[in-house]
Parts: structure tokens; C-alpha cells; sequence
């Protein structure tokens, strides 16, 4: 059965992949430092399960240190210019996107066929990782397809990924460094804390006020810690749970589901949700690595009192 | 007796990210500090720090993507996608991010949450198009409204996805509200829950698209450069010619 470890394997050549070019690149001063960290990176997709925890975690203090200590540079040289790029893209026309496309369409077609038509019995693919793995599948057609009709210099794969993997640099394994973070937060202790910090400040006999602690709570709480599942179990044990369903009678399914919404708003406002604001950020080239966040509050802001809204009509008045 | 001092981490976190120092140094410090506090020896916090970055490579695989990315944009992909839009007639910013956020939302709730996203869609094709619209509207524009046009695209894929996923019943999200209730006795469908996720997927559809509704007409109302000022970018396809120091040296 394909499951996760195929892809990490995978991963873990394209990151070498990316060491190599990285090494390459003679315009960029800190090449080796770049190398350095996509080396490690190609190191824990293939050998992550064999280090150990202790070892994983040196690992990760070695990352941390390369770019800690700014080791970490980009090249100045573009491959091709900006009219070879325009001349190029008149001469293939819209067939360009083509295999830009194979690779969602992939991931489409192939969950739909491996989740619901007969092929899932095969059990080919690890439910758990179906999408995942067929984005693989995705990628490597679209490589080869790419390769076939375009018949590029052979490591130029290699080369203009590693480009775009030095632009976005260490925002790449922030996800990764902040799930571990969650991790050690639960760990210590840190969701027991502010769950008793926010069971002791209930207003009592306000619906209204509780509704409005809980859906604050889930968004600063998410806040914290980068994404709303952290803070879900910890808002309904303090507030969801014992006051609004059991005290005051809410709707279990509303408190539940829109509380875990209200959450989504805080992830839409925190730099600790690195892989949707921070990332992004860093992949569109932008000059703020906050340029996502900002443009986003104004829609978490509104959405947060739908949430609250729906939360207080469709929980206690429905 | 509740012990605060765990929150500490939380605080480093908050001060290291305000005074910019590198994201990852901030987060180990962040890790360390916090486990110390919680009574963790040091290698038990290195191995609670290195079992959550192993369990979580899952995270970055979408990176397998760049190779592919990278060599079609070196072919002129950005390109074709500005040209693409350029010919439609009618086509706003505003309106393609309109058409995308409601794509987002409906393959999310069908659970194809990974079809679209950053690397994907957003970098080669939908902000690559935004901008290029951008520019049929309004003529060449300033760099901190191309800066916005990009980043609205990401933040629209954020919404899209956010707050269409919670409809799809197998979603982790749901199945986590459905375990956590159950502990108290409370047991509910995923049906139940993912129904209550409509309302906001609506209210998000709303809000947002209003927001770049707003922004069609705030670029309308952008003054195009004066005649015999050279405009900064002709051709603001997302990768700039121009070094520019890497993330990396913000410390």
C-alpha cells in the first residue's frame, strides 16, 4: 500500500535536489548555507523514523542555527530574462498550463476515483494520505511530461526549484517548527493554564456575554497557538461545554461547529499559522512577510461577528 | 494553584515575532524556554521538539511541487497566465478572485482540500492573473498596490479554504469537535456539525467578496502615473528581476 513514506522518500530526493542546485548557484554568497539546511531537510524526510527523538530534535536545532544565524541567502541571477520568458511563453501559448494542471487535476480525478468507485477496495493507497499521494503522482507526470515536450537542459528542474526554494528559505519548515511548538505547549501544560484563566473570568446569567468569551477565547486562543485545533478542545472543556450546552442549553452541533469556525477567524490574524500567512508571504515575494495577515483582518473581523452571531440566534434562539 | 509560568513562552513568542528576529529562532527559544518551565528536563524537551517536527513532515511535502513550478515559469508560464487575462474581456481583479474563492469553497467541501493552495495555484496562476488584471484596469501600477493585489490572492485562498472544508464531513476539524464533545457524553453526527458550517461559508462568501468588490473600485480610483513618469514595473509577473535580500536577513 502507498502511504506517507513513499512521498517522504520523494521529498526527501527533491530537497537534496534543492541542495544540489543550492551548491550551484555562484551567485548566490551563502550557497552552502543553503545547502547545508535543504541537505538536513533530505535528511529527516529519509531518515527522520531512524534518528530518534533526541536526534530528530538536534536536527532541528541545527536548522534553527543556519538560519539563526543568517546563513541563508538567495541568488541574483534570473534564468532567463524577462522577454526570453515572453517570447517562450507566445511560442507554447496556452498549452503552458496544461501541465501546470495535471497536477490538481490529478489530485481530483484520482481521490474521486480512490474514494468512492470500486478501485478503493484495492486498498492501493493509504486512505489517510489519498489526496497527498496523488498530488505526488501529479507532480512526477507533469515533470516528465514538462521534460518530454519543453527538452530542457537536464538539471534545470533542479535548478530553478531550488530557486524558488532559496526565496522562500526558512519559512519553509516554520509549519513544521510550529506544530512542534504546539506540541511542547501541551505538553507544559499551556492550554490547562488558560482554560482555568478563562473558566474564572465567566460572566454569569449572560448567555450573550458567554457566547461572546467563548467565540474571543477560540480566536486568541488559536492565535497563540497557530491553528484552531489546539484551542478547540480547551474552549469547550472552560466554556463550550459545562456553560453554554450543559448550563444554558445551546445546541451542541452549533456550539461545536461554529465555535471551531470562530477559531478559523484568529487563524486568518496570527503569524504563528505560518504555513497559510506566513509562507505565502515568502512564495508571492512579497516585502512584508506580515502583507498577508494585513490584508486579511478586515475579513476575519466581520466574520467573527457572523460567527458570534450565528453562535447566540442559531444555538439559544432557534 | 495554577502555574502561569508556562504563559512565558507565549509572551517570547509574541516579543520576538513584534521585534522581527528570525521566525524559526524565535520558535526554538519559544519551545525551549516553555518546556523548562513545565518542569521538562532539557533533552526531554529536545526530544519533545524533535518527535513533533518528525511527526509533522507531512506538512511540507507540497514542496515536491517547486521543481515542476519553477521550470514552467522559466518557459514563460506567469506570463501566459497575464496574457490570458489580458484577453478577457470584462475580466477585474476583483471579479477572477470572486470566481476563485468560490471554486476553493466548493472543492473544500468536497474534501479536495489540497487541489488548490500557494504553491500550487496561487503563485503560478491566480496571482500572476490578479495583478495582470489589475494592470488592463488601471495601467501600471505602484508596487504597494501590487504588493496588496498578490497578497489579497493568498488571503483569498485562506478564506476559500477555511470556510468551505468544515463542510466536508471526513474533514479533521469535524471529526476533532465530533471526539471532544463525545468525552462529555455528547454525541453528535458529522452530519449534524457540517451542516452548521454553511451559514459561515455563506457569511464568508459575503464578506469576502464584497471585500474585493471594494477593491475593484478602490483600484479604479487609483490615479494612473503621470504621463512622462516612467511606471516602476511593466510587466509585474510575481518573480522580480531585482535581488532583494533574502527573508532570512530581517533579523
Amino acid at each position: 500500500m502507498i502511504n506517507l513514506h513513499w512521498l517522504y522518500v520523494l521529498a526527501g530526493a527533491v530537497f537534496a535536489g534543492f541542495a544540489i542546485g543550492s551548491a550551484r548557484d555562484p551567485t548566490n554568497s551563502k550557497h552552502w548555507g543553503n545547502a547545508a539546511f535543504w541537505l538536513l531537510l533530505a535528511t529527516s524526510f529519509w531518515f527522520g523514523d531512524f534518528l530518534g527523538d533526541v536526534g530528530n530534535g538536534v536536527l532541528v536545532l541545527a536548522l534553527v542555527a543556519i538560519a539563526g544565524l543568517h546563513l541563508l541567502g538567495r541568488g541574483t541571477s534570473e534564468s532567463t530574462t524577462p522577454e526570453e520568458r515572453e517570447h517562450s511563453s507566445q511560442r507554447y501559448g496556452n498549452k503552458l498550463f496544461l501541465p501546470a494542471l495535471i497536477i490538481p487535476f490529478t489530485a481530483f480525478v484520482g481521490t474521486l476515483l480512490f474514494s468512492y468507485t470500486p478501485l478503493k477496495a484495492f486498498n492501493l493507497i493509504d486512505p489517510k494520505a489519498v489526496t497527498l499521494v496523488l498530488l505526488g503522482c501529479g507532480v512526477i507526470i507533469a515533470m516528465v511530461i514538462s521534460y518530454a515536450w519543453l527538452r530542457p537542459p537536464a538539471l534545470t528542474g533542479i535548478d530553478e526549484g531550488s530557486r524558488l526554494a532559496d526565496a522562500i528559505g526558512w519559512a519553509m519548515v516554520l509549519p513544521q517548527m510550529l506544530a512542534s511548538l504546539g506540541v511542547i505547549f501541551a505538553a507544559a501544560g499551556v492550554g490547562t493554564t488558560i482554560g482555568a484563566i478563562v473558566g474564572a473570568i465567566i460572566p454569569q446569567g449572560s448567555i450573550f456575554l458567554a457566547v461572546l468569551l467563548y467565540a474571543i477565547g477560540m480566536v486568541s486562543f488559536t492565535m497563540i497557538m497557530g491553528n484552531a485545533f489546539a484551542a478547540f478542545p480547551v474552549m469547550a472543556a472552560a466554556i463550550g461545554v459545562p456553560i453554554l450546552i450543559q448550563a444554558d442549553g445551546g445546541n451542541p452541533a452549533v456550539i461545536g461547529a461554529v465555535g471551531m469556525l470562530a477559531g478559523f477567524c484568529g487563524t486568518l490574524m496570527t503569524p504563528m499559522a505560518a504555513n497559510f500567512n506566513i509562507v505565502p508571504a515568502a512564495l508571492l515575494e512579497l516585502k512584508s512577510q506580515y502583507g498577508v495577515i494585513k490584508v486579511q483582518v478586515a475579513t476575519a473581523v466581520p466574520l467573527l461577528i457572523a460567527n458570534i452571531a450565528i453562535l447566540y440566534v442559531a444555538g439559544f434562539r432557534l | 494553584m495554577i502555574d502561569y509560568w508556562p504563559l512565558l513562552g507565549i509572551a517570547l513568542v509574541v516579543v520576538g515575532f513584534a521585534l522581527r528576529f528570525n521566525p524559526l529562532l524565535v520558535v526554538a527559544v519559544a519551545a525551549i524556554v516553555t518546556g523548562l518551565l513545565g518542569h521538562m528536563p532539557f533533552l526531554k524537551v529536545l526530544a519533545t521538539l524533535g518527535h513533533g517536527f518528525n511527526e509533522n513532515r507531512y506538512v511540507s511535502i507540497i514542496w515536491i511541487i517547486l521543481p515542476v513550478i519553477g521550470l514552467l515559469e522559466r518557459y514563460g508560464l506567469q506570463e501566459r497566465a497575464r496574457t490570458l487575462i489580458a484577453g478577457i474581456r470584462g475580466a477585474t481583479t476583483g471579479r477572477l478572485l470572486i470566481v476563485y474563492l468560490a471554486f476553493r469553497q466548493i472543492l473544500s467541501a468536497l474534501g479536495l482540500t489540497s487541489v488548490a493552495g500557494h504553491a500550487q495555484t496561487v503563485r503560478p496562476l491566480v496571482a500572476p492573473m490578479a495583478v495582470a488584471a489589475a494592470e488592463k484596469q488601471h495601467g501600471a501600477l505602484d508596487e504597494e498596490t501590487v504588493e496588496q493585489v498578490k497578497a489579497m490572492s493568498a488571503a483569498t485562498d485562506n478564506v476559500g479554504l477555511f470556510f468551505g472544508e468544515d463542510i466536508f464531513l471526513a474533514i479533521a476539524s469535524i471529526l476533532l469537535i465530533q471526539g471532544s464533545l463525545a468525552s462529555f457524553g455528547i454525541e453528535l453526527t458529522p452530519f449534524q456539525l457540517s451542516v452548521w458550517a454553511i451559514p459561515t461559508a455563506i457569511c464568508a462568501f459575503l464578506i469576502h467578496g464584497t471585500r474585493l468588490l471594494l477593491l475593484d473600485r478602490r483600484l479604479a480610483t487609483v490615479p494612473r502615473r503621470r504621463p512622462g513618469s516612467r511606471p516602476k514595473r511593466t510587466s509585474g509577473a510575481v518573480a522580480p528581476p531585482a535581488p532583494r535580500p533574502s527573508p532570512g536577513d530581517k533579523a
